[in-house]
């Protein structure tokens, strides 16, 4: 690196003239060169010759050593005065229909929600939030929905599944990608709860692997309709559903080539075309409430008007689906999240051990304000995403996969904490903490699980860096035309070498959290850089080196918290809100030790020890695998 | 025969908060609490919208009387079904010395403006349990009352109705026009759905002013104190029947 930095230094000192060709030639050499194309994370095919198409989102930059903010600072607040009004006729009714007429407790001991609660959610319109009121629903934007959302998930996690598999997920593609007459058909039947919609895409087979799965949906000889086969696991809702959202493999002709390959392609499919069966429901950790089956489709006709999102582009639609409904999650865990703090809370201030109240204990004030400070992020990060998505943004699919990898190891974090606090009562069920507990646990693994999830943002952000470094290399072959571009990364590549800070701090930040943008804006220039070697250091073959994708991903979820963090802390002390000051202390703390892990996993990424540690890791789980069992001789040999 | 239905909702302090006396000790804290229709006033609407249901009334209208924030107590009665809402403006500060005697009067002449032929109101408002609103009303408008109803049926021209009395149940016949004053086991009120909130945005809640009806709000009562309840001490336990009684007598209470 530090070779075609001192090059472009000089570029930059004496013009345009013969060190460009050696400061190509080195750049070549260490750029991104061709490499098998093998087994990546599902479908994500990483093409490091993508054209960079610029991108609002703060994360997406990052990886540029950029700071974006547009869509970040000041803290959006997109609801309109009426939209405000609405959502606040909404909250109060949602909430006292949760107090009142759910029983979360009988729900998990039963394993399915109570049929009056169902007929009261049908009622009271839960089902079809996010449906447009023409179309039976309530017509709620992302922003309202998320706040209401947010009630369930402190109430009851079985309940809240049973409606997010339905309209987050299972009729969600109908909304997003289906034509007008599909919509027209199958919304407002869904909307008032009367069918019931599921999610159909994985298989025993295909999990995180979502591209290979095997359902076939085979086009019959008169091209009317479609014939489906297949088997599709744990699928939420699954046992009672009548909609089904279906993945299936077709076999598609490229018209300029003729060649048939497989691709995947959405269908709406309903349990009345026949063929349709399910398994016994699921017994689960937790979410018992929620139904989750095995479905079968034998031989099921799916007439050709079904097809959703276009054939060919199931993928893409079950992305935009995940996607557009992840930021609920957020949403819902800070819910969640909310419960266990407050039962924390109350066991806090009133039990008394050692003749004190225990919350005059530092280990015990550690533990709750740091369950708070996870909750503030979360609950940051949902609205942000929430307030993005209602401006119309397209591009904030990595900060909502980094808001549920957040969100569901946060609210699993701070439900076992509160657990802990409350001692031996916390375990106990009247607590009514260890159901939470259980029916958290699925919220790391569902959705995309938390690992493919960091590997996206990691993936993604390098390709988008990667896009860029190839956009600079091509001006260097053109210095002429792009004399700005180079001269602006030559001298921000020779500071950097040097060990200037960008000096840069992030901007529009109020005066009292001015040292935490300054952390930020550092943090966010080391990460670029990093992820900048990364690229130069292995190209294409950075997609094997999972080990440091983790770290890069682990430290832009860091960054992206702090953003969220001190955006919203600002904002509230610009506006002088009666909480500032506790938001300014939590932003603050948040954000310098988010900096000490940033600089601990960027650290990681690049030292020898670190690498040295991660291929004896490997090689650890290698001979495990190997043996099927613990290597290491018993202590006492016996 | 169609009745116009006029009901009284008031917003009062949320049956769930923990009430607090306020510093002056001539109220309670209602800054930032968390305020709701009063439960026996949901009672009254829930009757009026069956009533309308069975198609016995054809029109409910709901009115309050207070602060701006009346206007989500109304939106919640128009949520359970009222065809329109009466907003009667009166500033947190004048509501404070709001007496059900003002609200009578208000009332009366709604009723009268409105030409209603049932005024429902809910027995008592739980902030000031004064339960005094529907008979004063009655008075002002010299209509028969029907107070504590725990079952109200339609009969011709007239209404039957079962009171809840210390003694048990009372059941009596009232001409209408007529007021009526709602108890807990009338009826169960509905919950006010997302689609029935968003349509009840659409319907209309006429603004006014007390003076408009020519209420004047000047005060009879003036409140002298407010304080919390004596805290309760705790209980001794005694042996047998006889220590019992000889430490009532000890304490003066046989």
């Amino acid at each position: 690196m530090m070779r075609s930095t001192k090059v472009l230094f000089s570029l930059s000192k004496n013009g345009f003239n013969k060190e460009i060709t050696p400061a190509l030639t080195r750049l070549q050499s260490t750029a991104a060169q061709p490499a098998p194309a093998e087994s990546k994370p599902a479908g994500k095919e990483k093409k490091m010759n993508k054209e960079v198409k610029p991108s609002l989102s703060f994360v997406m930059n990052m990886f540029r050593g950029a700071a974006v903010t547009d869509q970040a600072i000041p803290y959006p607040y997109t609801l309109s005065s009426e939209e405000k009004e609405t959502l606040e006729m909404l909250v109060d009714p949602t909430e006292k229909f949760f107090e009142e007429c759910n029983d979360a407790m009988k729900n998990d001991a039963m394993e399915k929600v109570d049929e009056t609660t169902m007929q009261g959610l049908r009622e009271m319109g839960a089902f079809g939030l996010q449906v447009p009121a023409e179309l039976g629903g309530v017509g709620l934007n992302n922003t309202q929905y998320a706040r209401l959302v947010e009630v369930v998930g402190m109430n009851d996690l079985g309940v809240g599944i049973t409606l997010g598999a339905h309209q987050s997920i299972g009729f969600k593609g109908i909304l997003i990608a289906g034509n007008p007459e599909q919509k027209a058909k199958y919304l407002p039947k869904v909307a008032s709860g009367e069918q019931m919609a599921a999610f159909a895409l994985t298989e025993p087979s295909s999990g995180s692997d979502a591209g290979s799965i095997r359902s076939r949906a085979v086009p019959s000889a008169d091209g009317s309709h479609y014939v489906l086969n297949g088997s599709k696991i744990w699928i939420s809702n699954g046992g009672m559903a009548e909609v089904f959202t279906v993945f299936a493999q077709t076999p598609v002709t490229d018209p300029k080539t003729g060649a048939t390959k497989d691709k995947v392609t959405a269908f709406i499919v309903e349990r009345a075309f026949g063929g349709v069966s399910h398994g016994a429901p699921e017994k689960k950790m937790g979410i018992k409430a929620s139904n989750t089956a095995e479905v079968y489709f034998e031989d099921t006709k799916i007439p050709v008007e079904n097809v959703l999102g276009g054939v060919g582009n199931g993928f893409k639609v079950a992305m935009e689906i995940l996607n557009n409904g992840r930021f609920g999650m957020a949403a819902a865990l800070s819910g969640t999240m909310r419960y266990s703090i407050k039962k924390a809370l109350d066991f806090a201030t009133s039990r008394t051990q050692f003749g004190n109240r225990i919350d005059t204990y530092g280990t015990i004030q550690e533990k709750l304000a740091r369950m708070a400070m996870l909750h503030y992020v979360t609950e940051s990060m949902a609205y942000m995403i929430s307030s993005n998505m209602d401006a119309g943004s397209k591009d904030y699919h990595l900060e909502a996969a980094i808001s549920k990898c957040f969100a569901s190891e946060a609210a699993w974090h701070v439900t076992d904490e509160a657990i802990q606090v409350m001692g031996g009562m916390g375990f106990m069920k009247e607590s009514g903490l260890e159901r939470v507990m259980r029916d958290l646990r699925i919220f790391r693994i569902f959705e995309g699980t938390n690992d493919i999830l960091r590997l996206f943002v990691a993936l993604t952000g390098l390709q988008y860096a990667g896009g860029h470094l190839r956009e600079l290399q091509q001006a260097l072959k053109n210095p002429a035309a792009n004399m700005g571009l180079i001269l602006g990364e030559g001298t921000k590549r020779a500071r950097r070498a040097i060990g200037f800070t960008k000096g840069g701090p992030i901007e529009g930040v109020h005066p009292n959290l001015s040292e935490s943008a300054m952390l930020l804006g550092r943090g966010i220039e080391a990460f670029g850089y990093c992820a900048e070697g990364l690229l130069m250091k292995h190209g294409k073959n950075i997609v094997h080196e999972q080990f440091l994708l983790n770290r890069l991903a682990n430290s832009a979820i860091d960054l992206y918290a702090g953003l969220v963090a001190v955006s919203r802390a600002s904002k509230s002390l610009t506006e002088n809100l009666p909480s500032c000051t506790h938001e300014e202390k939590i932003a603050r703390v948040w954000v310098n030790e988010a900096s000490d892990r940033v600089q601990l996993n960027l650290t990681a990424v690049k030292s020898s020890v670190s690498q040295s540690n991660f291929k004896d890791l490997a090689s650890i789980a290698k001979d495990l695998c190997d043996n099927g069992n613990i290597v290491a001789e018993r202590p006492l040999g016996i | 025969m169609s009745l116009r239905v006029l009901v009284g909702c008031k917003r009062v302090i949320d049956y769930a908060v923990k009430i607090r006396v306020r510093p002056d000790k001539l109220g309670v804290v209602t800054d930032g609490v968390k305020h709701s229709m009063n439960p026996f006033d949901e009672i009254a609407i829930e009757e009026a919208v069956r009533l309308k249901e069975k198609k016995i009334a054809k029109e409910v209208i709901a009115v309050s009387c207070g602060p701006t924030q009346a206007q989500e107590t109304i939106r919640t009665a128009l949520a359970m079904g009222a065809d329109r809402g009466i907003h009667v403006e009166i500033p947190a500060k004048e509501m404070e010395k709001l007496e059900p005697l003002h609200v009578s009067k208000i009332l009366a002449k709604l009723a009268e403006q409105e030409q209603a032929e049932l005024v429902i109101v809910g027995k008592q408002a739980i902030d000031d349990d004064s339960n005094a609103t529907a008979q004063m009303t009655a008075a002002l408008l010299d209509w028969p009352q029907a107070t504590f109803a725990s079952k109200l049926e339609k009969t011709d021209g007239e209404l039957e109705v079962t009171r809840e009395v210390d003694g048990g149940l009372e059941t009596i016949k009232v001409k209408l026009p007529a007021v009526v004053s709602s108890d807990l086991r009338l009826n169960e009120p509905r919950y006010a759905t997302l689609p029935n909130i968003m349509k009840a945005k659409k319907k209309k809640i006429a603004k006014m002013k007390p003076k408009d009806l020519g209420v004047d709000l000047a005060s009879h009562l003036e409140v002298v104190e407010v304080v919390d309840p004596p805290t309760r001490e705790a209980g001794i336990k005694v042996e047998d029947v006889d220590t019992l009684v000889t430490k009532l007598k000890d304490a003066g209470r046989i």
